[in-house]
């Protein structure tokens, strides 16, 4: 990489099961107002001096469906600074937002971004928008919604490596107890095994503790490349990696088992970071858990264990707090962050860590971290993201 | 900027009201294999692709995994963007940006729309300043804000009715030419002064068709463009604006053009081309530039939009189009390919203004061609006074 984007600021709103109190715009104003105010910045059309550092660019994450409107950023010019400058709308995982930024930075035509995702899940039924994310002739009919997906997934997984529901409860287990220790979380307890597997079940074999709950927040960060960052902060944190992939949208197109489009978006991420062993190299990692069982297939799938071992990954401690390579400390999406802020939360809790700034759920020395961020059906989308302290 | 970049291939479908024939999968695929075979490249060589469309104009939930069959982004880079009528620039704009990062040696860019399996008009009545008040009345779309663009228009003597006709007849004669446009009849201006209104003084044939069909282009860095093919459309330089205007309906500031913004979308048009000519030293933009490709979603905006572009003086489009100056053998002409006027499919129209400019640097342009074209402007309008303006040459030098 020529030039290196830092990420001079981020926020996040404490994410709750529905926030009437604010409306879509309102909910965005809370942490874009947070980074404005914590680096200073104002929008290019505000910028007086010649060599005032000043926003150039915005890109936000958000989806018509969710928003219950067309060109749902449209009505969100005036908490995002959207005045006479450049603003893009990214209809993914609030991930693929962040790897937007920095392929604006990297081109050469912007230099400092900001970036923001909300979602107000509380206000609409999820799965029926999921449905509409399938093929509208086939598979739409089913009735099939991300969960209907995801739990086909979970099954084909259990049944190729032999993994159990005991591992994957594990996984909320854990999650909710390092929620614990996150002040934005919706959702932490302490709980056992045995919770995890008598809760309901919703489309077998996934319970209902399995799932990340529905959630709203928002969440927003500021990108500049290497030269402004560093006047921006003190502390930047580099974005050393960037890998996004598709994989095929047909469930029966794909071994749901494997996640091809992961392992190319990782691989993409560490060349260009320079990562050559994921596990030695990565001190943190933020990923998608919105089912428990995502965590190990996706750990799998960022090289992180050898295909088919996610279950002995779990059950070796190490991805806990105290292991060699803590997987969501942050409690994950387990602990309730909306979908489409999914994966620029993640980023912004890598930042937090690499800031060394994450409080009581600081994982201490870490230098790398990765992020990651899912968009469609059984993760038909993948966005990885590798950041670092140096 | 990392690398210099370059549009190395253009395809489109045939638009049209329906297109029964065709899955969405399978109208994206057709733009896209046409472009690679513009491009002389194979799906193998393209390493992101970047698509735009109005989810909810078809009913589509994350079209870019949905049709990533038709795309062909299996196991590629990529995501979708929208930004309402720009969704095509926008879309174009990332791949741009992509490009030109370097990371990618050819990146594909897609902007459709299938209005033939949903209503547009249903979901544009959900756009309002908040869900409480304003979404109520159901008075949204863009025909009462051109409306009163065009009053403001005939109000300040810019241009009379019939010049208004002379125009639509001019965007109908060069659709005529342009296999791909939708509305191809050729209009004599009777036919348009006694067409009936929709908002006076907007009538049926002044305004954009509801249309069927996609668009695709291929971007690559300098570094691979010229080992591909000898007929590049570099992409000089672009910006992209964000009036951030939302008229709530009565206001005002906003009703017949009369606002510190302007009408609908002016803010952005004019802002985006001023920008654009400030940074690459275009101070005469009529004598400088061979063609332009520009976002009119009725003839009244190709007008107002001359103004705003600079090709004119304030209130001098009237006598532009006396002049037949933006016609195929104007010394300006504007829209070769017919405009949105004869063609509206919204995610793609942005990007068509782009490739239509690629197209004509790049000398394909059959019966419409403009000759000898080395510099086209595309200037894309839509949403909230969003626009993006794009500069093509055909040289770098």
């Amino acid at each position: 990489m020529t030039d290196r984007v830092g990420i001079v600021a981020a926020a996040q709103t404490r994410y709750e099961s529905s926030k009437p109190q604010l409306n879509n715009g309102e909910l965005l104003f809370e942490v874009v107002e947070k980074v404005l105010s914590e680096t200073g910045l104002k929008f290019e059309d505000q910028a007086e001096e010649e060599e005032d550092l000043f926003i150039d660019s915005i890109v936000s994450s958000s989806e018509d469906y969710w928003a219950g409107r067309t060109i749902s950023d449209m009505s969100l010019h005036l908490e995002l600074g959207a005045f006479a400058m450049h603003a893009t709308k990214v209809c993914a995982d609030g991930a693929q937002a962040v790897y937007h930024g920095v392929i604006s930075i990297l081109s050469g035509k912007h230099d400092v971004v900001l970036v923001a995702a909300h979602r107000k899940e509380s206000e609409t039924i999820g799965s029926v928008i999921e449905n509409a994310g399938f093929d509208p002739i086939y598979l739409r009919p089913l009735g099939i919604d991300f969960l209907g997906a995801a739990a086909l997934q979970a099954q084909r997984y259990m049944y190729k490596y032999c993994l159990g529901q005991e591992q994957f409860a594990k996984v909320v287990v854990k999650n909710l107890k390092n929620a614990k220790n996150n002040p934005y979380a919706q959702r932490a307890m302490d709980i056992t095994v045995a919770d995890v597997l008598s809760s309901q079940v919703i489309a077998d074999p996934i319970k209902v503790l399995d799932t990340k709950p529905v959630s709203d927040g928002a969440c927003a960060m500021i990108l500049a490349k290497e030269e402004k960052a560093k006047k921006l902060t003190d502390r930047p944190i580099w974005i050393t990696g960037i890998g996004n992939c598709y994989d095929a949208h047909y469930l029966g197109d794909r071994d749901l088992a494997d996640c091809e489009s992961l392992v190319n978006a990782a691989q993409r991420a560490y060349k260009m970071a320079g990562i050559t062993d994921a596990r030695r190299e990565i001190d943190v990692a933020e990923i998608a858990d919105e089912y428990s069982y995502q965590e190990l297939l996706w750990s799998e799938g960022l090289g992180f264990c050898d295909r088919g071992k996610g279950g002995e990954l779990i059950d070796s401690g190490a991805t806990e707090m105290s292991g060699d390579l803590p997987i969501n400390p942050s409690g994950g999406l387990l602990s309730g962050v909306p979908s489409g802020v999914a994966g620029m939360s993640r980023v912004s809790e890598a930042f937090l860590q690499l800031r060394g700034e994450a409080g009581n759920r600081q994982i201490e020395g870490a230098k790398t971290g990765l992020a990651q961020g899912v968009t469609g059906a059984c993760g038909q989308s993948q966005c990885v993201i590798i950041l670092s302290n140096r | 900027m990392a690398e210099r970049i370059a549009v190395i291939g253009v395809g489109q479908t045939e638009f049209k009201s329906k297109n029964i024939e065709l899955s969405q999968s399978e109208l994206v695929n057709t733009a896209v294999r046409r472009a690679l075979e513009n491009a002389e490249l194979s799906i193998k060589d393209i390493d992101a692709v970047i698509i735009s469309n109005m989810e909810l104009f078809e009913g589509l939930y994350l079209a870019d995994t949905v049709l990533s069959e038709g795309t062909g982004s299996y196991l590629k880079s990529g995501m979708k963007v929208q930004s309402g009528g720009t969704s095509g620039s926008t879309c174009a704009v990332t791949a741009f940006e992509h490009a030109a990062t370097g990371l990618f040696s050819a990146v594909l860019a897609i902007g459709y729309e299938k209005q033939d399996e949903g209503s547009s008009d249903a979901s544009l009545r959900s756009i309002s300043e908040d869900t409480f008040f304003d979404i109520n009345t159901g008075a949204r779309g863009a025909a009462n804000v051109i409306s009163e663009l065009a009053l403001d228009m005939l109000n300040r003597g810019a241009v009379t009715e019939e010049q208004i006709a002379k125009l639509r007849v001019k965007q109908s004669e060069n659709a005529s030419r342009n296999p791909h446009a939708h509305l191809r009849k050729r209009l004599a201006v009777d036919d348009v002064l006694n067409s009936r209104y929709i908002i006076p003084p907007l009538r049926l044939w002044h305004i954009c068709p509801t249309s069927v069909g996609a668009c695709a282009m291929i971007l690559a860095p300098e570094s691979r463009a010229k080992k591909i093919s000898p007929k590049q459309a570099w992409v000089l330089d672009w910006v992209s604006i964000h009036g951030g205007m939302q008229p709530l309906v009565g206001y005002q500031g906003v009703a017949l053009g009369k606002g510190p913004l302007g009408p609908m979308w002016a803010f952005g048009v004019e802002n985006s081309s001023a920008k654009l000519y400030k940074r690459n030293g275009i101070t005469n933009p009529r004598k400088e530039l061979d063609v332009v490709e520009v976002y009119d979603m009725s003839t009244w905006n190709e007008a107002e939009w001359y103004e705003r572009m600079g090709l004119c003086e304030k209130n001098g489009a009237g006598k532009l189009i006396d002049e037949g100056a933006t016609t195929l053998s104007g010394d300006i002409p504007v829209n070769p390919s017919g405009g949105v006027t004869s063609t509206n499919a919204i995610g793609a129209s942005a990007m068509q203004r782009i490739a239509e400019a690629a197209i004509q640097i790049r000398d394909e342009g059959g019966e419409r061609q403009v000759p000898n074209v080395k510099t086209a402007l595309a200037v894309t309008a839509g949403g909230d006074s969003y626009s993006s303006a794009v500069l093509l040459k055909s040289s770098l030098a």
